[in-house]
């Protein structure tokens, strides 16, 4: 083949990428600061939720934070090619996880979810996700539109998704399995799936509900329970969502002044340094405060949207879609959960939450998320072109 | 490249409504919160004040009692309590042990916190324990996480300063008893007293106050972290009474070793200056709860320690009753001035021989002289003369076995018989009976005080009436106001007559008090002696050495004195009563002399302010 030198460029741009320096620069770097936002917002509600003292929270998590952005700024560095090439192995690896937290993770809560590698707590659960997302968006890459609506493709593509949500179901976590589920189904619609396909699912679900409520856990049982009667015991399971939604409602417009929230500064908020964090916030600064912080958290999402919709191909696109929407259910169940209107269960705000194992699994997935945006024009053929 | 377009396309459809979704979502979750954090602000504000903000009732400071110049006769000292607020408490059985590990209380303080805590209202805090010491204390604020609930506070307790000296008009104060706390739940809380008796008891809603609040902000466990407000209430107002300390000490000193009772009253205004009774007792005791030891001594006690002698003690006037005889029978017009009886040493009635003093005959003497060497003889036959219900009604006017109607609680009215008593009694009337009420004896029956309202309204021809407090918050109470009785309606020249016997008493060498005389230039006193027998009222035995040893303390007369001065403008009145002291001349008068005399140096009743200090120390505080 010979080529004109600005097409030799071109080819080079797509087969090979760019070099590193470049690539850097090439970042959304408006998403990178809606990150640093955040963190900045996570830092200043753990300074308080500690009374007013960068210890024990705001100092370490900023310093994950930091560790976690290195990672996330190399990941961004790798060739989105390579990333969907070991899509599979990540997902394997993420199984294997599971099983393993399965049978050897230590429990926490009445459940086992975590398990401890060099020193360090992990929830596959959260990383499982992103792995999912990576495979599920690495299958249907290949698939073209016409082949979506084929229900012999499908089904892999369901089992993909329904292996890891058993296997977090059993943990048990059902909150997560939940969203895993959904972030599955939201893929499965970007990539073009019919919606009558997704009615019938929705009707099964309808029809197995009252199954599996019978076989949920009983302090699963307790927050369904809790969550549609909280002011029947108070001081027991229903206590969080009272206390939270105080101290919401106390913020009132402008908030009672940074540290100066009593529900926060009087510890009547559980856990707030971590699934509860958005009360201090909402506490302390208000509506106004709330609203902002909420702007922040949807631009993060808009602009993965963004980056998916300007993404030439179709495995960059499913993964950003996947990326944002994952994004979006960690807010949407947090702060539902916060706001008293879906069971609690523990999801933290992303980014803003105390807590090294969601953090360190968003800041992959925005690495990722980088990874599409820098490589948004790399020639990645689908299977059927 | 077409397909690829196609494929791009409806992903950017389905993106773009998924987007939409989330974006939807996020708006409800805004509005969510604007319904939360503004529609309903109000009532989540509220919700998080009550969390974080709980109320307790404290008790209020109890008011001072001083004597007329502002020295502290009752006052309040600080110490540390424990209280406990069960609301603030998950488990307040739990609590209660841990308490009990650090600061160890008995089976009865446990069985009556148990009970406090079934039936208070959560606002207002169970006492566990009073008068911490400071170990206990440091032990319990250490430990306060394994406490939610307790609160350490400061509280006071009552003291006396002059201790014992003013148990009596002072009173004092306990815990209310649990019939009290149900008609008044305020007296609950915990450092709330109850005035028992005395000014504290008569002045005791005054005293009281009403109680504060503190506003705690507590923490999820209950723990005080700071107090957001606090209110202290309305401190109890400040009762001044018209005591002087310094003559009170004087007059407590007085009576040491003795039983008996003093009281000097301003004879213009009415004003109780001092009022001893002896032996007394340590009315800071009942603030804590008296110990049964203590108790039980004070009740075997034959001379009755709590009971306040000078307003509830009864004695017979003995011949401190002859003025009023004197002037009882010259209201009728039996008696004059220049009227002459004869004493030949006993009156014959009958076949019943009533002696006089000594069994000396004191031959033709006239009413002043009478008084003079206090002559029984004369006195039986103005008995006799006047008869008793006009002497009764000449008593009562002098304040005499009347209600004195005094400001502090538990006197006792006394008796001077009546034909109407007597039948109501069942009493047969002899006229033997009437003559020993000449010399008061028989049934007649005096206080202390009355006998010091009865020189003192003789001397001033004022009807004064005897009163304890002068100001409360300050403001001077009508009845110490010069001016504000009304005169005695008895005819001046009666009265000069006796006043010129009391003098003679005194101040002559033939009087029975001469002994007790004012060694201070240009001033005399004027005064009456007083043997009272106790065990035999007919008279018979008068003329027995009473300070024979042999007779049994209980059966020797109670020796008494009043007197006033100065002569030429009366200003101070005293009676003292010594519980078988035997002759009134030898150990009444002379702690009048030195009553009077003090009185007459520091003129109290003169005066609104202390006196600067002078080379005269006053007596100090016990």
């Amino acid at each position: 083949m010979s080529l004109q030198p600005i097409a030799a460029r071109r080819f080079l741009l797509r087969e090979r990428g760019l070099g590193l320096a470049p690539k850097f620069l090439a970042m959304n770097w408006l998403f990178v600061l809606c990150v640093g936002l955040l963190a900045g917002v996570g830092y200043t509600a753990l300074y308080s939720a500690a009374g007013g003292s960068p210890t024990p929270y705001a100092n370490s998590q900023i310093f994950r934070f930091f560790g976690a952005l290195l990672l996330m700024f190399a990941i961004a560095m790798v060739d989105i090619r390579v990333i969907a090439k070991f899509s599979w192995v990540a997902y394997a690896l993420g199984i294997l996880l599971l099983l393993v937290v399965m049978k050897f993770g230590h429990t926490g809560l009445g459940a086992k979810r975590w398990i401890t590698v060099g020193g360090m707590e992990i929830q596959p659960s959260e990383l499982m996700k992103l792995f999912l997302i990576l495979a599920l968006a690495s299958y249907l890459h290949r698939a073209s539109y016409e082949r979506v609506a084929n229900l012999l493709f499908l089904l892999p593509a369901v089992l993909i998704i329904l292996l890891p949500v058993g296997l977090i179901l059993k943990e048990p976590n059902l909150g997560t399995a939940i969203i895993t589920a959904l972030l599955g189904s939201t893929l499965l619609l970007g990539a073009g799936v019919r919606w009558w396909k997704f009615a019938i699912l929705l009707a099964l679900i309808a029809i197995a509900a009252p199954l599996i409520y019978h076989h949920l856990h009983a302090y699963q049982r307790a927050r369904i329970i809790t969550f549609l009667n909280p002011g029947s015991d108070p001081l027991g399971a229903g206590y969080n969502i009272i206390q939270s939604k105080i101290a919401l409602g106390s913020g009132g417009f402008f908030g009672q002044g940074y540290l100066h929230g009593t529900q926060n500064q009087l510890n009547f908020l559980p856990e707030k340094q971590t699934d509860f964090v958005f009360t201090i916030i909402a506490e302390e600064f208000g509506f106004l405060g709330s609203v902002a912080v909420l702007a922040l958290l949807a631009s993060i999402i808009a602009i993965a949207f963004y980056i998916a919709t300007t993404c030439t191909h179709q495995f960059g696109r499913l993964v950003a879609l996947g990326i944002g929407t994952n994004f979006f259910l960690y807010c949407f169940v947090n702060l539902s959960m916060v706001m008293g209107l879906i069971p609690v269960g523990g999801v933290p705000l992303p980014l803003i939450s105390y807590g090294g194992s969601a953090l360190t699994a968003v800041m992959l997935g925005f690495g990722v998320l980088m990874s599409v945006h820098v490589h948004r024009d790399v020639t990645f053929a689908s299977g059927d072109d | 490249m077409q397909r690829d377009n196609q494929h791009r396309n409806a992903f950017t459809r389905r993106a773009l409504l998924i987007g939409a979704g989330q974006l939807a979502v996020f708006t409800a979750i805004g509005a969510r919160l604007y319904n939360l954090q503004v529609s309903q602000h109000g009532k989540y504000a509220l919700m998080a004040k009550q969390n974080a903000i709980s109320e307790r009732l404290t008790a209020p400071r109890r008011g001072l009692i001083t004597d007329r110049f502002g020295a502290t006769l009752a006052g309040n000292q600080q110490h540390w309590r424990a209280l406990f607020m069960q609301a603030l408490a998950p488990d307040p059985q739990a609590v209660l042990d841990n308490f009990t590990k650090l600061v160890p209380l008995s089976v009865a303080e446990r069985v009556r916190i148990t009970a406090d805590l079934a039936d208070r209202p959560g606002y207002i805090p169970v006492m566990l324990k009073d008068y911490l010491d400071w170990p206990d204390m440091a032990a319990i604020e250490v430990n306060t996480p394994n406490l939610p609930g307790v609160i350490v506070e400061v509280g006071t307790s009552r003291i006396y300063p002059l201790g014992p000296g003013l148990a009596h008009a002072v009173g004092y104060v306990a815990r209310p008893n649990q019939a009290e706390v149900q008609a008044q739940p305020v007296l609950a809380l915990p450092g709330m007293r109850i005035g028992r008796t005395g000014v504290e008891a008569a002045q005791d809603l005054l005293l009281r106050g009403s109680p504060g609040s503190v506003q705690t902000e507590t923490n999820v466990h209950g723990q005080v972290v700071r107090n957001v407000a606090e209110n202290p209430g309305t401190p109890g107002q400040t009762v001044t009474l018209a005591l002087d300390a310094g003559l009170q000490s004087l007059a407590v000193q007085s009576l040491t070793k003795q039983a008996g009772a003093a009281v000097v009253l301003d004879t213009q205004t009415g004003e109780i200056l001092a009022m001893a009774s002896s032996p007394s007792f340590d009315p800071a005791l009942f603030d804590k709860g008296v110990p049964t030891e203590i108790w039980d001594q004070w009740m075997a006690n034959p001379a009755h320690p709590l009971e306040n002698k000078a307003t509830a003690g009864l004695f017979a006037p003995g011949s401190t009753f002859k003025p009023t005889a004197a002037l009882a029978a010259m209201k009728k017009g039996a008696l004059t001035a220049d009227t002459i009886l004869f004493c030949p040493g006993f009156l014959k009635l009958g076949d019943h021989i009533f002696w006089c003093d000594n069994h000396v005959a004191h031959g033709h003497i006239t009413v002043t002289t009478a008084l003079q060497v206090s002559c029984d003889v004369f006195f039986y036959q103005v008995a006799l003369m006047t008869g008793i219900d006009d002497l009764a009604a000449m008593a009562h006017k002098l304040g005499i076995g009347t209600d004195l109607q005094l400001d502090i609680p538990g006197g006792a009215p006394g008796l001077v018989p009546t034909h109407r008593w007597a039948r109501a009694q069942g009493i047969v009337w002899e006229p033997g009976s009437t003559v020993v009420q000449g010399i008061g004896q028989g049934y007649t029956q005096v206080t202390p005080l009355a006998l010091a309202t009865m020189i003192a309204r003789i001397a001033s021809g004022v009807a004064i009436g005897p009163h304890i407090t002068r100001r409360i918050a300050g403001a001077l109470q009508s009845g110490s106001l010069p001016g504000a009785w009304p005169a005695l309606d008895i005819d001046d020249r009666h009265l000069a007559v006796v006043r010129q016997g009391l003098f003679e008493v005194v101040n002559t060498p033939a009087g029975t008090g001469y002994g007790a005389r004012l060694t201070l230039p240009n001033v005399q006193m004027a005064g009456k002696t007083g043997t009272a027998q106790v065990r035999d009222d007919t008279g018979a035995e008068k003329g027995v050495n009473f300070n024979d040893e042999t007779i049994p303390w209980v059966d020797r007369p109670n020796a008494l004195f009043v007197a006033y001065a100065p002569v030429a403008a009366p200003r101070y009145a005293v009676a003292v009563v010594v519980e078988h002291g035997n002759w009134g001349s030898e150990s009444a008068a002379p702690i009048a002399h030195d009553l009077i005399t003090y009185a007459l140096l520091h003129d109290p009743a003169g005066r609104d302010a202390p006196l600067p200090p002078q080379p005269t120390p006053l007596a100090a505080p016990a």
